[in-house]
């Protein structure tokens, strides 16, 4: 009698148990990489203040956008915005809203750690492999008040695939004729010189352990790690030190609608000009991608803490925050999101 | 009877098994790679060119790439688990010394390669880096050189433990009438345990290649990704292995991942062919074999 009263004891725990827990809805979301410091801190607050739990795998940009696709997943993440040709991929329109925006900056390894300043043509030439030294005529031009050494300088870039190079490639590309013909833009691109190393920290690796090399990494990171980085001419001819300051203002633009947009070389004439935002994707209509009503209204909740007071969470983590442009167009998006017909956000 | 049977048939199955898994990664392989198949077809293998962004593919570079730093990697090797395995396999069976080196080797082969990755990143490359200076070639530091370098250490105790278990499995009295013939131990072992344990010495090093050609981690990291045909064995390159570790996560487009699968078909059909030949060798040397 006792052994039974005890199981039904443990029963009836256990019920309440999972009767109190769910209220606690689950999402799951997978993509980007560059991110998900940033997220997994979004995602711990929102469920200590809401109780949601969002599990968010960050398997890569070209990860989220296919489990999105084939509705593994209550949202997406990316780096690079999907082209047209990818939105007719899909079955039914999906819609882009930025959470936040990084930066790609130019470092180098050089005997006294000076400060460099490069001009878009230059640093297109050097990644081309067409400028070979350190004390090449182009490079002391615009460093008059530093030594340069007659050091070969070595390329280092990005081997796996990554919206970091993406964002990379993509400023090449706007700004060097030569570049966008023989190499263009992609999350990988066939490099004409240089070296590849795996991940930030690959690339940092090699940056680090050979003098006269340089490469390009995220800001955070580099920051991090105390790298010093370029200095870089932009669209208005400002010479512009990377920080998340000038990042947000890269935003400072006319944006579309709908924000898939590139923030590489734009006209804003304090912004840095390798910069970009970086989205989470989620089906325009949400039961389109088998959502349940209760998680639909969920995840726009989510979506909308995250463009508002989530955005406090950025700057401690090397992220730039949205710009109150970029975060009103943000929110405009979020409303157009649906459940059957039904707006879900007031 | 009936137990017999049923074990017999147990085992037919589970090898059975094994053999349909093969078969069905091959097939799954073939299948996800006929897209880039047909676009490209056998100008996939000798062609020079892997551009993500044209969407222009091929695989030479990385096939140059995997069997020179496999070859390479073995070829240095080969003293160092010869010396090991005959040592302890014939020198010294038993004691501190030997049961000691026997350990070590051991332990080699549980190390997990990125940590021979790291090991060769931060240790390896300076040093390569110092030579390369020294001989006035570009200081890369990363290369075919240093990744084979780091291989040949990681494949050792494939290639030695398997030495080492045939060597000292040589019958005592073929030995014993050697010596009793006047031989030296140098001439006993040239003439009497080498040849009756070469095929299992030529397996143990099927083995350690096999382990070469697949390695991913310690090799993207210490190779410089650079997907291009090396013309020196100091300059960066690319292997099928890390090429794939590399770009699947964020390949989008369906060329590109079909692609990168038809390198691993490739990768799967020279494993294959290097097991075959070895197989055949290893039968032609064996002591029956040759009878």
């Amino acid at each position: 009698m006792k052994k039974i009263l005890f199981i039904l004891l443990v029963i009836l725990i256990a019920g309440f148990n999972t009767a109190g827990f769910s209220k606690g809805i689950e999402l799951t979301g997978a993509g980007a990489t560059f991110p998900y410091p940033l997220y997994s801190k979004m995602f711990n607050e929102y469920h200590k203040l809401t109780g949601t739990k969002v599990n968010y795998q960050a398997i890569g940009s070209g990860g989220g956008i296919r489990q999105l696709r084939a509705k593994t997943v209550d949202f997406g993440a990316s780096d690079a915005f999907v082209n047209d040709e990818g939105l007719k991929k899909f079955a039914s329109p999906i819609v882009h809203i930025p959470m936040t925006a990084g930066a790609v900056v130019v470092a180098y390894n050089l005997p006294g750690n000076p400060q460099l300043k490069l001009t878009p043509e230059v640093l297109a030439d050097i990644f081309l492999g067409k400028i070979k030294k350190w004390n090449d005529k182009r490079i002391a031009e615009l460093n008059k008040n530093v030594q340069l050494p007659s050091l070969p300088i070595m390329v280092a870039h990005r081997s796996d695939g990554s919206g970091t190079t993406f964002i990379f490639t993509d400023y090449l590309s706007k700004v060097s004729k030569e570049w966008k013909e023989k190499v263009g833009k992609g999350k990988s691109v066939n490099w004409p010189v240089g070296l590849g190393g795996k991940g930030n920290q690959g690339v940092a690796g090699l940056v680090k352990n050979m003098p006269g090399s340089i490469g390009y990494v995220e800001l955070a990171y580099a920051i991090q790690n105390n790298m010093p980085y370029a200095t870089l001419k932009n669209k208005a001819g400002n010479f512009v030190k990377p920080s998340l300051e000038s990042v947000s203002k890269a935003a400072n633009i006319d944006l579309p609608d709908d924000m898939r947009v590139s923030l590489t070389n734009t006209g804003a004439s304090y912004g840095y000009p390798i910069s970009g935002f970086t989205w989470i994707l989620v089906y325009q209509n949400l039961e389109d991608g088998k959502l349940s009503e209760e998680k639909a209204k969920e995840l726009v909740n989510l979506l909308k803490w995250m463009l508002t007071e989530g955005q406090k969470y950025c700057e401690p983590l090397h992220y730039a925050p949205l710009s109150e442009t970029a975060k009103k167009k943000a929110l405009a998006i979020l409303k157009k999101v649906k459940y059957r017909g039904k707006a879900l956000l007031k | 009877m009936l137990r017999d049977r049923f074990f017999k048939f147990g085992l037919k199955l589970a090898g059975g098994l094994i053999a349909l898994l093969i078969f069905s990664i091959f097939v799954s392989l073939v299948i996800a790679s006929i897209p880039s198949i047909k676009e490209f077809g056998l100008s996939f293998v000798f062609g020079k060119e892997w551009n993500p962004v044209e969407e222009h593919f091929s695989a030479l570079p990385f096939i140059i790439g995997t069997l020179l730093t496999s070859v390479l990697a073995l070829a240095i090797s080969l003293p160092f688990s010869l010396a090991i395995a005959f040592f302890s396999g014939e020198f010294s069976k038993k004691g501190l010394i030997s049961s000691l080196i026997a350990y070590a080797t051991d332990l080699l082969a549980g190390i997990p390669s990125v940590i021979y990755g790291f090991w060769g990143l931060f240790f390896l490359v300076p040093l390569i880096r110092k030579l390369e200076l020294s001989f006035n070639i570009p200081p890369y530091g990363v290369g075919i050189f240093t990744a084979s370098l780091v291989l040949s250490i990681m494949i050792i105790p494939y290639a030695s433990s398997m030495a080492r278990d045939v060597i000292a499995l040589v019958p005592s009295d073929l030995k014993e009438a050697g010596f009793a013939l006047g031989s030296t131990r140098l001439e006993v072992i040239k003439k009497v345990i080498f040849p009756y344990s070469v095929s299992g010495i030529f397996a143990g090093l099927l083995l350690a290649f096999g382990r070469a050609i697949g390695e991913t981690m310690a090799v993207t990291m210490v190779i410089g990704n650079a997907n291009r045909i090396p013309h020196s064995l100091f300059e960066p390159a690319n292997t099928l292995a890390s090429v794939i570790a590399n770009e699947f996560t964020e390949a989008t487009s369906d060329i590109h991942l079909s692609s990168l699968i038809y390198l691993g078909l490739i990768l799967f059909i020279i494993t294959f062919f290097i097991n075959y030949i070895g197989n055949m060798i290893i039968e032609r040397m064996s002591v029956n074999g040759r009878s």
